[in-house]
This record gives structure tokens, C-alpha cells and sequence, in this order.
């Protein structure tokens, strides 16, 4: 007897929970407010300003998609997540969207029920030396000693890397990001390898820069993009399409500047006008206003500005565009049409 | 007139003699430094290779100190400021808010922790030093009520409903202890809570009387985390560390196994387990929607976690009071309520004392564990928000150095305190 209440209580708890995922919208626009799940600190990708707010590349996602469901980039909840309690936060409903520079991998998707919207950044794992190494190529690095975080993919990369070019080397297992530019600076090792974005983002913090390089070896694929839960397509289109509209935004030249503009006066660009919800139902199809795309675009920008203004070269990160270029200019950005 | 002695002898001192001064190297600061120093070839040698070590190391370290820049806005402004030596403590008056509030404290109410703070130095004085008049203590039991008020903000109605359970509890407890102690336990049990349901409402109903803008629970943060978690969890981690030391020696067996179960399960798990515990599963468990507070559920937690280890403390105390004392409690006619409080407890606990600092003064550094599951205490906005913004990457000593020095400054004044608390109440025993 007692069994059995329990399970039905446990079926309860379920079904509200299924019914709860299935309608992140309403209990979005109900609470005024979007949750959305963002790393405690990356640099350039997410970390609060000295006014406490969060600014960053992936908070920007964010700010997008409660522009586009609210109307208002500042009603965003930030929770921040470390890469331990970031799956159960998403899972257990506390976080709406997790945008967080997570892999889009196999396993997240499926086994862990997921649905990866996109890719916001195409990542890699790179290597940096000092210059006086004289080293152009990783493949130059036989016998090196590597600083290499444990317990990570970048480790198993780097093993496979070094057996397929037939070369070996030396690890040196460090824990965390911090620790490694200490041992790098240090000299207890030749080379740093993890994601290129965050090799990037230490030699920034270095004093003097332009000692040290990044080989141009990208040895494994890093496709980083915002997540949510399996089971609300209509909450997963949005965020998709919000992302989509940034980086479709940058390849029709709309930004945050002509935006008001271009949606007031209209444009002879239909493409521009279905986007910005002057012709056409987009907005209605996809459960929002018709302004939704402009919305976001004004709050933010588009892809182009965002990464510019958080990561890109005028920062003291100084990333390039590479593969984040838009696909008309040789890079990987390609958002399906607005249609 | 030869028998005088001006006559017979031809001086007599009437005066004592002033003493000589002792011999230039038997006297001060050279004494002190033959004697502690330079005792010795050996010592001497280790006395030089000492001071050069320090010297080292100070001519490392005053410059970084006092060469540092306080006012740079990032750190490439910062390195271009010191040219190679010195800190960027600009960081520091930079993010200053920040590491004491955290990110998402409102600004403007600030004062409120603040003023926290100060009187929490006059809530506990009572408490440590019992010279002060005992009227102090009323202010003591008010205390977590006003503070609460004052850091949560919301309604005073919810800290006064509090209140009233409490004392509602205690007039059921203090008008039945006469006839049973475990009756009037449980009456004043029933009569708080009862207190409590009905307060609710009232509470609700009227939301803004006296009210303070509410911060959430989440947006606590920075060194203020780490003392609320501090002061509270030490504070209910002593009664219910001495309640699982009595339980665990009582001859009741449920709930001396109880005791036991609880005591060594707690102690057998990491902490870290814990807090993982409330962060993360216990997120499954509930049903979705529901806010069960994430500052509560870790109080919950580390307060479990250091009342096991209080409690061990306090029975490794009771153990080691001779058999006489009890025998002794029971020969007077005293109950077990009576005997525990007048006989038993006062001596083991002053026992304990240096065991129970030990817990309170780790526990208080283990809050800092809370950064881990994502909270923004001292260290988790440093590792976090403060180490990973553009502007200060790559910024250590000075931001470690500083959280170094606020737990330093705290565990010590714990420390020095029981030391002095020891001393006070020596009856030589030993």
C-alpha cells in the first residue's frame, strides 16, 4: 500500500515535471524573468563587470533570447554554473537555457537529453609556446614537456595527436586554468595546450604578449553552443532562431545601430523586412511578437558586434574571426534562411 | 668619645651602596641578544643565515607592498603603472564591494549587512565574556531576528513571527518543566509551531509593514556569505552537537542508535558530498517550482556536518570526567535535566573547549567549499567572476593574499579568545 502511493507520488512528481518542461515559454513571460545558466567566470565569455553585471559573449546569447521573449534584455536571472552542476541545473528545470561554452557532443545530446540549438563558437584545441622555442608547427614538438589540465578531453586529444604524428612527449598534469599559466611562465613546460579561445584569453594576462605564440595546429573539434532540455521544441526553436537571427543579422549587415531604422523605414531587402517582422508572420509562427528578431538585435547586436565587443581583435583577447567568420567569408557561420 | 663610631672607625657607611650597573654585555638589549641570538657558534650562524632570509624576502616584499598601484581600472593600465615591481592592489579598491557583498548585493542597501556586522560584535559579547552586565543578553537573543530582518530584508513581520514561536515555546516550557521535562519539551514544540502557521498568514496579509527591499537568497555573496555561514552554522552546530553527545551516552537505546547512526554517517562523508547533496540532488527530489532555498539547505548542511563533529568533541569531554561526578550528581537527588546542567555540562564542556575551537575555526574556513557548487563567497567570486573578468585575468598574490588575510584575521581573534577563555577558567587540575 504504502509502495504504491509512493510510486503514484513519484508519477505525480513526473507528469508535473513533464508538463512544466513543456511549456518553458509560458513559465518564462509568467515569471517575467528568463533563468539562464552561465559559467561563475570565462574570460570574455561570461564574468561580471565591477557593477555586478554579467557581460560577455555567451551572456549576450542570453540578453538575445529575453529581448526576443520579453522584450527586455535585463530581465535575464543569471545563475551561474560550474561544469559539475551545470547538467543537473538545466535538467532539474532550474535554468531555462544553458549557455555556457559546452561541447555539442553525442552523448550530451542523446544520453544526457539535451538539444544543442546551434553553434555559437567553433572552438579547437591549440598549443602556444614561447617564440624563443622556434617552433612553428606542433608537429616540431617531439619530446616536448605539456602542461595538460587532467581529467579532460583536451588529455585524450593530445595523446591521439602525439600517436597518429608518430612523436612523443612529456606531461605535466595541472588542475586548473590558473595553475597552468603559473607552471607555463614557470618554465616547468614547453607548450600549453587547451581550447584555442583560452589560450588566447591567458596570453592576454601575460605581461609581455608577444613572447608567446599559438601554433596553428587545431587538433580536435570544440563546437561550443547554447543548450536546452529535450522535450519543449517550441522553447528550443526560439533560442535557435534567436541565435540564428543574430548571425543572420551580420550576413544582411542589419546591426544595432540602423536596426530601428531599417525596421521603421523598411528595406528592399525582404529577407530583412521578414526578419525584422515588417512583412510576413515569422514572429506569430514562432510564438512571439513580431519584433522578436529586432528586439534582440537591438539589445545586443548582431553576431558580428557581439563577438567584436566581448572577444574580438580590438579586445585585449584578441581572437580572430577564423572559423566564426560568416560563411560568405570563409568561415563556418550559417544561419538557415528567414523564411 | 672614642667609643663613637665617627671616632673609632674611620668611615661608616649609613647608606646602602647603589648598585652597580651590571657589566655591558650582562645587560639589556646586548643580554638579550647574547642570550637569545648569539648563544653560541652554532646559534650565531643561524641567527645571520635567518636574517638574510628575511631580508630576502622583505626586499621581495616591501616593494610589492608599498609600490603597488590602488587606482588603475584593469590590469594592462596596472602593469603599465609599476613597471615590473609591485602589486595591482587596484583590484582590491576596484572590486572591494564585491568581495565583501558579492555581485548582485543592491548597493544602496549595503549599510544593512554592515550594520549586521557591528552588531553582531554586541550580540556575542555577552556570550564570551561574562563580566558584562546580563541584561546584554536579551539583546543576544534578539539579535538573529534583527539581523535576519536586516540582511534578508522583506517584512519585520516574519522575524517578529519567528520570535513569538520562540517565546511561546519558552513560557509552555518554563510553566510545564515542573511536572516533566519531556512533556514541557514537547508542549513548547507544539505551541511554536502552532505560532508559527498562524503567523504566516498574518505575515502575508500585510507584506510591506516596516519592510526593507528583499534581496534573494542568491544574491548573497562575497566575505558576508562566508561569515553567515560561519556565525550560524557554529552557533546551532554547539546545542545540537551537545544534545547528539548526551544522546549518544543516554541508556535509551533508540536514541542512543539514533545518535550513533547519525553521528557516524555524518562524520564518514565529505563534506563536499554534502553540499553537493543540497545543491544538486536534492534539486531531483523536489518538485519542480518549489524554492527551497539554497543558503538554507547549505545551513542545513554544514550545520549537520559540524554538530557530528561537536558532538564527538563534547562526549570525549563527558569521558573523561571521573565516575565520581555523576555518582556524586545522583547522590544530591538531582534528575538527569538537573545533573547534566548544574554538574556534568559545565565541566565537560570547559574540557572541550579547545576541541570545539578547533571545529569552529575549520568549519568557518570550510564555508569556503560553498564556491564549489556555485556560490559566490569570498573565494568563489575570486576563482570566479573576479579572476575571469577581462579586466583583472591574470591577477594572484594580491587577491589570494587578501582572502588569506580576512579568514587569518577571524580564525585568529577565534583562537586568541580561547586561549584567554582557557586560562580564565583553570581550577588547576592538572
Amino acid at each position: 500500500m504504502k509502495k504504491t502511493v509512493f510510486l503514484g507520488a513519484l508519477t505525480i512528481a513526473g507528469l508535473a515535471a513533464g508538463a512544466a518542461a513543456a511549456a518553458t515559454l509560458d513559465d518564462v513571460k509568467a515569471r517575467g524573468k528568463l533563468n539562464c545558466g552561465v559559467t561563475t567566470g570565462l574570460v570574455g565569455f561570461a564574468a561580471p563587470n565591477a557593477n555586478g553585471e554579467w557581460e560577455g559573449f555567451d551572456v549576450a546569447v542570453c540578453r538575445a533570447v529575453a529581448a526576443a521573449t520579453l522584450g527586455d534584455p535585463t530581465a535575464v536571472e543569471f545563475v551561474p554554473t560550474t561544469g559539475k552542476t551545470r547538467f543537473t541545473a538545466l535538467a532539474s528545470g532550474e535554468i531555462d537555457m544553458l549557455a555556457r561554452n559546452t561541447t555539442w557532443t553525442f552523448s550530451r545530446d542523446n544520453d544526457l537529453k539535451f538539444e544543442f540549438v546551434g553553434v555559437n563558437y567553433y572552438d579547437g584545441q591549440g598549443f602556444m609556446v614561447p617564440k624563443e622555442l622556434g617552433v612553428s608547427s606542433a608537429k616540431e614538438l617531439d619530446g616536448a614537456t605539456v602542461c595538460i589540465q587532467t581529467g579532460t578531453t583536451t588529455e585524450l586529444n593530445l595523446a591521439d595527436f602525439f600517436r597518429s604524428n608518430n612523436i612523443s612527449y612529456e606531461p605535466v598534469p595541472i588542475e586548473t586554468n590558473a595553475e597552468a599559466q603559473q607552471q607555463y611562465l614557470a618554465g616547468a613546460c614547453d607548450v600549453y595546450t587547451t581550447d584555442a579561445s583560452g589560450l588566447a584569453a591567458t596570453r592576454a594576462t601575460f605581461e609581455d604578449p608577444s613572447a608567446h605564440a599559438l601554433l596553428p595546429e587545431i587538433i580536435s573539434k570544440e563546437p561550443l553552443g547554447p543548450l536546452v532540455r529535450h522535450g519543449d521544441n517550441e522553447w528550443g526553436d526560439i533560442v535557435r532562431w534567436t541565435l540564428n537571427a543574430m548571425i543572420t543579422a551580420e550576413e544582411l549587415g542589419v546591426t544595432s545601430a540602423n536596426v530601428a531604422d531599417m525596421a521603421a523605414n523598411g528595406t528592399d531587402n525582404p529577407e530583412i523586412n521578414r526578419l525584422l517582422g515588417t512583412e510576413g508572420t515569422l514572429g506569430e509562427m514562432i510564438g512571439l511578437e513580431a519584433d522578436w528578431a529586432k528586439n534582440a538585435i537591438m539589445a545586443v547586436g548582431n553576431y558580428g558586434e557581439v563577438f567584436e565587443g566581448n572577444i574580438g581583435e580590438s579586445t585585449p583577447i584578441g581572437l580572430a574571426r577564423g572559423l566564426n567568420a560568416q560563411w560568405t567569408e570563409g568561415g563556418l557561420m550559417y544561419s538557415p534562411p528567414f523564411r | 668619645m672614642s667609643d663613637t663610631h665617627s671616632e673609632s672607625i674611620a668611615f661608616v657607611r649609613d647608606t646602602e651602596i647603589p648598585p652597580a650597573p651590571p657589566p655591558m654585555a650582562e645587560a639589556g638589549a646586548v643580554k638579550w641578544l647574547r642570550e637569545n641570538l648569539f648563544a653560541g657558534v652554532f646559534n650565531s650562524i643561524l641567527t645571520v643565515l635567518a636574517f638574510i632570509a628575511l631580508f630576502y624576502l622583505m626586499s621581495g616584499f616591501l616593494p610589492w607592498l608599498f609600490g603597488g598601484a590602488w587606482n588603475t581600472a584593469n590590469i594592462r593600465e596596472c602593469r603599465e603603472v609599476i613597471q615590473g615591481s609591485g602589486g595591482c592592489f587596484s583590484v582590491l579598491t576596484d572590486r572591494w564591494n564585491q568581495l565583501l557583498f558579492g555581485i548582485a548585493y543592491p548597493s544602496e542597501a549595503y549599510w544593512r549587512p554592515t550594520l549586521a556586522f557591528v552588531m553582531l560584535f554586541v550580540a556575542i559579547a555577552p556570550v564570551l565574556f561574562n563580566n558584562l552586565p546580563r541584561q546584554m543578553l536579551i539583546f543576544t537573543g534578539l539579535y538573529p531576528f534583527i539581523a535576519f530582518w536586516l540582511i534578508w530584508g522583506g517584512t519585520i513581520l516574519i522575524p517578529l513571527v519567528a520570535l513569538a514561536g520562540f517565546v511561546v515555546g519558552y513560557f509552555i516550557f518554563s510553566a510545564l518543566t515542573k511536572q516533566s521535562f519531556a512533556m514541557a519539551l514537547g508542549g513548547a514544540v507544539v505551541g511554536a509551531l502552532v505560532t508559527w502557521w498562524l503567523g504566516g498568514f498574518v505575515s502575508q496579509a500585510m507584506a510591506d509593514v516596516l519592510a526593507l527591499e528583499q534581496v534573494p537568497s542568491r544574491n548573497m555573496g562575497g566575505f558576508m556569505l562566508n561569515m553567515i555561514l560561519g556565525v550560524v552554522c557554529v552557533s546551532l552546530s554547539l546545542p545540537i552537537g551537545i544534545v547528539l553527545a548526551l544522546g549518544r551516552q543516554s541508556s535509551m537505546p533508540i536514541i542512543k542508535w539514533i545518535c550513533v547512526v547519525f553521528i557516524e554517517f555524518v562524520r564518514g562523508v565529505p563534506l563536499i558530498t554534502l553540499l553537493f547533496v543540497a545543491n544538486v540532488v536534492l534539486a531531483y527530489f523536489l518538485p519542480p517550482g518549489t524554492n527551497f532555498d539554497l543558503i538554507l539547505r547549505v545551513i542545513i548542511m554544514i550545520t549537520l556536518f559540524a554538530s557530528a563533529y561537536i558532538a564527538e568533541v563534547i562526549r570525549g569531554g563527558l569521558a573523561a570526567l571521573p565516575r565520581g561526578q555523576y555518582e556524586a550528581a545522583d547522590s544530591l537527588g538531582l534528575d538527569y535535566a538537573q545533573a547534566m546542567q548544574l554538574i556534568i555540562l559545565p565541566q565537560a564542556l570547559k574540557i572541550s573547549i579547545p576541541g570545539i575551537v578547533n571545529v569552529a575555526v575549520g568549519l568557518f574556513k570550510d564555508t569556503t567549499l560553498v564556491s564549489i557548487i556555485s556560490m559566490f563567497d569570498l573565494v568563489g567570486m575570486i576563482r570566479g567572476p573576479i579572476l575571469s573578468s577581462t579586466d583583472w585575468n591574470g591577477v594572484y598574490w594580491e587577491l589570494w593574499g587578501f582572502a588569506a588575510l580576512l579568514f587569518f584575521v577571524v580564525c585568529y581573534a577565534i583562537s586568541q579568545y580561547s586561549q584567554w577563555l582557557e586560562r580564565k577558567l583553570q581550577t588547576g587540575h592538572r
